[in-house]
């Protein structure tokens, strides 16, 4: 048996909850002051998971960078994974809003998407918007 | 000198300028101009390209530069024209702003209302003032932020984050998701700064320590930081001696809170609210000068966006209805109190005109965290609006509605009292 203890974050009052249980198996939570905090403490120690955020390069753009995220949340063991991973990619310019950057994360049916637009940037000579 | 004409024009282009140009076009304005000294629009919402904006306003999870964007596309729509890289310099008494553009040169805009919303800036080193030497590697949280996020930088490769504010918390795990290794958050109060969930994803997700009532003492460093000392503080926040800790790091970020950006609004004589540094205003989000009205983080610093949404949308509405000449007359005011509890209330004023079913929003913050409680609303010696809480904390912001008809005398009190909580 294994004893954890969880913050809740899925509303301000951040009840301490302790949850026992062993790997996928969770025998008995407590200190949730609602259900919604047991259903938390449940996926929390079986596999946290959080939205992943972080940026990529723009070869061309008005600004060096485009912010991404996944398009669900990821196992939270694997974010430093994925920041890795989007290290190497370059988009090139304009970059859409919600424009694809990986479809199919690790087979997981997860997928990592722009969350602003770049435009590519203009030649010296030219001027006017 | 180049010169615009419009109906309400807005300073500052972020969550609640957009908001608050958005709601003033719907409530009639025909001509709504947006002034940001920014290339892009969006505000500081810009770097925030983490989750967690639009939960109460979209009820979706969305990243700063997607709730941006929201409010970018609702102004497009509403044909709300924009003014981008021109940065107001002055606001004149008959509602004329001087601007500097980058395209134009020197900017005049005449307006039938303003609505304020520069937001805010960071507090830096010297308004916190720690001993020790001026090398380089301390920035603000959202310096760094915007480097790392934005300009593509890096900032450092061992980091000690003072304060416990949500940029700092969130910093220390963007910085370590970038290879950096983040020595410690410090935080001079005996509590969290920021949001719970902050904490959590951003600070237990990695192991990083959070060290309550501990502050930076001194700062080591020749050319650039070569190391913090640490000490811990007792009630009255004086470093207690025999606690000192040195931190070996190359990077301090500070993240001590934020000013509003009000020398405008101070230049112009508009009066100001001494806790929140922001104007005095009443429900309608209005000034000491009546046809200016203010938003925002300028107004109050804000944890969330969706408040400042929320709130702008009144500002907006209140600012075209003035340029409109239908803002209703107001008979008689009282004064918005901080009681026991409560270390400020914004508005600061109830106009009270005609109608009597009119509800205004009070916007409050407690003074230190506190477990269950009741808010009470208290005029002319009466409860006139009451609600029970199970918990309050200094770093979320609370509010409370309350029926203008029921406000008497000349003063609305609020207060926040702990309460027996049974089980
Ligand atoms: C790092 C960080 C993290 C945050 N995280 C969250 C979060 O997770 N969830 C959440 O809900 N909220 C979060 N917030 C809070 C939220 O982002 C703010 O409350 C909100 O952005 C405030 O909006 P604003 O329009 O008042 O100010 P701003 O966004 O600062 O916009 C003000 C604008 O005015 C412009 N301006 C200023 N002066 C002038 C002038 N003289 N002339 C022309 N233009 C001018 C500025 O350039 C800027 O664009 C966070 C804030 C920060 C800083
Ligand atoms: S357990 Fe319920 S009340 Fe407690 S923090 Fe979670 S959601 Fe909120």
């Amino acid at each position: 048996m294994m004893e954890k203890i969880i913050t809740c974050t899925v509303c301000p009052q951040g009840c301490r909850m302790t949850v026992t249980g062993e790997e996928l198996h969770v025998s008995g939570v407590t200190g949730n002051k609602c259900p919604r905090g047991a259903e938390y403490a449940q996926s929390e120690f079986v596999c946290p998971v959080r939205t992943a955020t972080s940026s990529v390069r723009v070869e061309g753009g008005v600004r060096p960078l485009v912010s991404v995220r996944s398009s669900r949340p990821i196992p939270a063991a694997r974010m430093a994974e994925l920041v890795e991973l989007l290290r190497g990619i370059r988009l090139e310019a304009p970059v859409a809003m919600h424009q694809v950057v990986f479809e199919n994360l690790w087979n997981s049916g997860v997928g990592v998407v722009t969350t602003a637009e770049v435009a590519k940037r203009r030649s010296p000579q030219t001027t006017g918007c | 000198m180049f010169h615009v004409q419009c109906d309400v024009a807005v300073v500052g282009g972020g969550p609640a300028g957009l908001s608050a140009a958005v709601a003033a076009k719907k409530q009639g304005a025909q001509r709504v101009c947006i002034i940001e000294r920014d290339k892009s629009l969006g505000g500081i919402l810009q770097q925030c390209i983490h989750a967690g904006f639009g939960m109460t306003y979209f009820r979706q999870e969305l990243t700063g530069p997607e709730y941006a964007a929201r409010f970018i596309t609702l102004a497009r729509e509403q044909e709300v024209s924009v003014l981008t890289d021109t940065m107001v310099l002055r606001l004149e008494e008959d509602k004329r702003l001087i601007c500097a553009s980058g395209e134009h040169g020197l900017t005049e805009v005449c307006a039938g209302s303003i609505v304020l919303s520069m937001g805010c800036r960071e507090r830096t080193r010297g308004s916190i003032r720690i001993p020790g030497t001026r090398p380089a590697g301390i920035y603000t949280a959202g310096a760094a932020q915007r480097l790392m996020n934005c300009q593509n930088k890096t900032v450092g490769r061992r980091v000690v984050i003072l304060g416990s504010g949500d940029i700092g918390m969130i910093m220390a795990r963007r910085m370590t998701l970038e290879g950096a290794q983040v020595c410690a958050v410090v935080e001079i109060m005996p509590y969290l700064a920021g949001l719970t969930r902050n904490r959590v994803q951003c600070l237990d997700d990695f192991d990083i320590p959070l060290l309550l009532a501990h502050t930076v003492t001194k700062i080591v460093g020749r050319e650039r930081v070569e190391g913090v000392w640490v000490q811990r503080v007792d009630e009255k926040r004086a470093p207690v001696e025999g606690t000192e800790h040195f931190f070996e790091c190359d990077t301090l970020l500070l993240s001590v809170g934020l000013i509003p950006e009000n020398e405008l609004t101070a230049a112009a004589g508009i009066e100001m609210a001494p806790i929140t540094n922001g104007p005095v205003v009443n429900q309608h989000m209005q000034t000491s000068n009546p046809g200016v009205f203010a938003c925002g983080n300028v107004l109050h610093v804000n944890d969330l966006v969706d408040h400042v949404s929320a709130e702008s949308e009144i500002a907006g509405r209140a600012a075209a209805r003035y340029a409109l000449g239908t803002f209703g007359k107001t008979l008689r005011e009282a004064a918005c109190e901080a009681g026991k509890g409560v270390r400020y209330v914004c508005p600061q004023r109830l106009c009270i005109g005609e109608d009597l079913e009119e509800t205004a929003m009070l916007y409050f913050r407690v003074g230190a965290p506190m477990g269950a409680g009741e808010i009470k609303v208290e005029s002319g010696g009466h409860v006139v609006a009451s609600r029970r809480i199970s918990r309050a904390n200094p770093g979320e912001m609370e509010k409370m509605a309350v029926r203008l008809g029921d406000v008497a005398g000349d003063t609305v009190t609020v207060s926040v009292e702990p309460r027996e909580e049974k089980q």
